[in-house]
């Protein structure tokens, strides 16, 4: 492409006569390698009149340095690599403007090494143009991109049959590509919206009909994304929540997170699944700048990020999936996906990845590879035992802990997540079934390891180490815990200080010596209890930093000290057993904080101060706590 | 969800609670520019009022007085938990990068320094796809090896606004909250929502105003009118300028911006 050759036809250049304001529409340009994308955008660029001062000449430099002529593929790859080598590695974006509207023109690379660029580009779009060399036809990338195009929800296709005129601008030509290229999409359940005979290079079709094809008679490309939609949110679905998080930044506790779909309103019941605790929306909460007056609003719909307070304190934790109670999603365990691989390794049946759906994150295992597709003929083969990377397959999935989740097809929104192994999103899946069914015993040989128990349990063991004064809080905590965590499926046990006095440790007292070994024999024991994959809350005073390391010295890592704080004259107005009036009646003798002393921990893992917090909250900062700490 | 400003406001705010949800300790550029001006007000938006991590300028001593003024102004205002570490002299940087680029990569060792010193695995930073080309190709979750180098030639997949945030050891992540917004956008926000930026992007009495702000030496003032929101928005419609022409550092050569960038520059 030469910089002449937009010079002579001046007719194909637009003013820029729309506005800069309203929503970027966002369209993804994909084809096959060489097929033109990247001419195609120079030129939707340069026909739109969206390019910036300068930018034709630079594009000349750079091109000129190279020993090129002049490439258009230069606006769009910034990268020294990507000019140095001819390829486009990643996904980019540009902006221009007709006088309908502003577009967003995401570009996505061609070449097969660069799919997940292509996938990440294309996912964030609400329509396609799918370049095809008219001289070439449909190639393996093509029907590549156009698959996973329909398997990202991008429902609106419009084809570029490029390069017409190295075919001589022939009108049964241009059909018999247009007709193969209908036929495969199709398929696979695309509708295009046009085939559009153009010539990036020359400018044909692209925003003015082309003389050189006066038999076609339908839009130009630029007629032709006009034509799109832009993509409607599902405000009129039932209402999907995902909860991001919890705030407590003041006394109020806030859930926050987006609406996928419905509306959220003030006075709603929601359920919270997959544990299904139920409460009221209380409010609606939002900040519109210092000092302003804030706008009671008590409505929120789809696409919005919203703060919202509950009636009551109900048990809900990021990954809930909020609907309301009569509408409400499904809790499976075992989902057949229609998935895209992504990684460099294989995936390979009996692989444990993490689903991630919504906010939900589970532990899942591929229990089948039901097809594999081969996207070139749309074969399907059904005796595969892995699908390979940039492969498309059916799989099917089961989670030890249920999800809550949409059928693709009846929500799309909450009908599909990705698969993460590693550190990296290493696929995508939408969600073709999914059912409920009861756990499996897990067969397993004698020697069974922490992680066979860890992936049995959904969580590793270790030890929750709750140390303070007498009257702290710390049974009671421990005990509202262990309730939580089992509500969640969770191997849990608590071991208190007092109850194993009645046996175990029946033959110790309460000199300093008889404490540390009662502190050794609850550290010992909790560790037993660990390695057989449990979380064990042990509930001790536990007084001497000595005692404490020594039970750390016994239990290793997954040895976590948690403070229970409460100022002694708290504890001591609590006096829930009277044992502080008894010391101080002098008829206990050596009792902490009154006569022993107790030393408080250092350089705890967690301090829960239950002065400040209530016992619920309390309970949900320790469950907070041990979700992270013990998750596979 | 109420026009196309609310759904890019919509988006930020998700972007800064799955950060704060997810990565820790976590800490926000602030150039004291207008992008990273309104990324504070998102914040403010998806906390309800507040901004709960430190906030952090690095500051190359380079800045115009009315830039340390409308800091020193607003980190109060704000309340702001301001980090305004000194970033490392001129000297400290490598000596192979034309003369602008290395005023800049003063704020990537700066950036390195505060990464370290404050244990930080996550870094939210106010860049924009339209700004430059090589931002356009970013992630919103980015994670940068231990030196802060970015792996452009490998960046990890990211769709349906599903960000993995497990980090590695020694790699941290840099968030971009405002990669989708367009430098128009950004205005017609801070229009909106009466958001103060730094007087120097509204026009003089000698026809010269900021359209892009950075250090005194490198960053240059446009001709223009525009004395007020309004006047810039007008502006911006009919430019052909890019907005980054008065920043020196990104034209030294061909990959200038590139190479700062690769070196773990915002």
């Amino acid at each position: 492409m030469s910089v002449v050759d937009l010079a002579i036809h001046p007719k194909a250049v637009l003013t820029r006569a729309g506005s800069q304001k309203g929503r970027a529409f966002p369209i993804v340009i994909v084809g096959h390698v060489d097929h033109g994308k990247s001419t195609l955008v120079g030129r939707l660029l340069h026909d739109t009149d969206s390019l910036p001062d300068g930018k034709l000449e630079q594009l000349k430099a750079v091109s000129a340095k190279r020993g090129l002529e002049f490439e258009w593929s230069f606006l769009l790859d910034a990268l020294q690599v990507e000019r140095d080598q001819g390829i486009t590695v990643d996904t980019t974006q540009i902006w221009f403007t007709t006088a309908q509207r502003r577009y967003v023109i995401i570009d996505a690379p061609g070449h097969k090494e660069f799919l997940k660029n292509m996938v990440t580009g294309a996912a964030q779009a609400d329509a396609a143009i799918l370049v095809v060399d008219a001289a070439q036809g449909l190639a393996e990338q093509t029907r590549r991109h156009a698959y996973l195009l329909h398997l990202l929800g991008i429902r609106q296709v419009a084809v570029a049959i490029n390069k017409i005129d190295l075919i001589g601008h022939d009108e049964a030509r241009f059909a018999a590509v247009a007709e193969s290229v209908r036929g495969y999409l199709a398929d696979i359940g695309i509708e295009v919206s046009a085939l559009v005979p153009v010539s990036a290079r020359a400018g044909d079709n692209i925003a003015v009909h082309s003389p050189a094809t006066a038999w076609y008679r339908g839009p130009t490309l630029l007629g032709a994304l006009d034509a799109f939609a832009p993509r409607a949110l599902p405000v009129d679905q039932p209402l999907r929540l995902p909860v991001q998080d919890l705030y407590r930044f003041d006394d109020r506790r806030i859930v926050v997170g987006r609406i996928e779909s419905g509306r959220l309103k003030v006075g709603d019941r929601l359920r919270f699944a997959p544990l299904g605790r139920e409460a009221t929306v209380a409010s609606l909460e939002s900040w519109r700048g210092d000092g302003a007056v804030p706008v009671q609003r008590d409505e929120a719909l789809a696409g919005e990020s919203v703060a919202f307070t509950l009636d009551e304190e109900v048990f809900v934790e990021r990954g809930a999936l909020a609907s309301n109670p009569d509408h409400r999603p499904r809790d499976a365990n075992r989902i057949t996906a229609r998935l895209f691989w992504l990684d460099r390794e294989p995936l390979k049946r009996g692989d444990r990845v993490t689903l991630k759906i919504g906010t939900a994150e589970r532990e899942a295992e591929v229990e089948a590879i039901t097809e594999t597709l081969d996207v070139e003929n749309l074969d399907v083969a059904t005796d595969h035992t892995q699908v390979e990377r940039n492969g498309v397959a059916q799989v099917v999935l089961r989670t030890r802990r249920p999800v809550a989740l949409d059928l693709h097809d009846i929500q799309a929104r909450t009908g599909r997540g990705v698969l993460i192994r590693g550190p990296q999103i290493a696929g995508g899946l939408v969600i073709e079934a999914a059912d409920r069914i009861a756990h499996d015993i897990v067969a397993v040989d004698s020697s069974v390891t922490a992680a066979d128990r860890a992936r049995l349990n959904g969580h590793r063991g270790g030890v929750l180490w709750l140390t303070g004064l007498s009257g702290a809080g710390k049974s009671t905590l421990a005990m509202a815990t262990q309730r939580a965590l089992f509500a969640q499926g969770r191997q849990v046990a608590v071991l208190d200080g007092d109850n194993l006095r009645h046996g175990l440790n029946r033959d110790l007292g309460f000199t300093e010596n008889d404490r540390t070994e009662n502190v050794r024999r609850l550290a010992e024991v909790a560790r037993l209890m660990a390695d057989t994959g449990l979380i064990v809350i042990v509930s001790a005073i536990s007084p001497l930093a000595a005692q404490r390391a020594a039970a750390q010295q016994i239990i290793g890592v997954d040895f976590h000290e948690i403070y229970v704080h409460a100022d002694l004259a708290v504890c001591e107005s609590r006096d829930p057993k009277g044992l502080y009036r008894r010391a101080r009646s002098g008829e206990l003798a050596a009792f902490t904080g009154i006569s022993a002393p107790y030393e408080a921990p250092q350089a705890a893992r967690l301090v829960i101060d239950t002065t400040r917090h209530s016992a619920a909250d309390a309970s949900e900062i320790l469950l907070d706590y041990a979700t992270r700490s013990f998750a596979t | 969800m109420h026009d196309d400003l609310d759904a890019l406001e919509a988006q930020s705010i998700y972007i800064l609670r799955e950060a704060y949800s997810r990565i820790r300790p976590l800490a926000m550029l602030w150039s004291l520019g207008k992008d990273s001006n309104v990324m504070i007000w998102l914040a403010k938006k998806a906390f309800l009022g507040r901004v709960p991590f430190p906030v952090m300028h690095l500051d190359t001593g380079l800045e115009f007085p009315e830039t340390y003024a409308f800091r020193d102004r607003y980190a109060g205002e704000w309340g702001l938990d301001l980090i305004k570490d000194a970033c490392p002299p001129l000297e400290a940087t490598d000596p192979g990068l034309p003369h602008n680029s290395r005023i800049a990569a003063r704020k990537t060792l700066g950036l390195k320094e505060a990464i370290s010193q404050y244990s930080l695995k996550g870094v939210i930073a106010g860049i924009r796809r339209d700004e430059q080309a090589t931002r356009a190709k970013e992630r919103v979750f980015s994670p940068r090896g231990d030196d802060g180098a970015w792996d452009f030639r490998d960046q990890p997949p990211e769709l349906w606004d599903h960000f993995a945030a497990d980090l590695p050891p020694g790699v941290h992540m840099r968030i971009h909250p405002l990669l989708h917004w367009t430098e128009i956008d950004i205005w017609r926000y801070i229009q909106r929502e009466s958001i103060p930026v730094v007087p120097l992007y509204f026009a003089n009495d000698d026809g010269k105003r900021f359209r892009s702000l950075g250090e005194i030496g490198i960053t240059f003032p446009i001709d223009s009118r525009a004395a007020n929101i309004e006047e810039i928005i007008g502006e911006l419609e009919i430019t052909r300028e890019p907005e980054r022409a008065g920043r020196a550092m990104d034209h030294d050569s061909e990959d200038a911006f590139e190479r700062l960038r690769v070196a773990g520059y915002m």
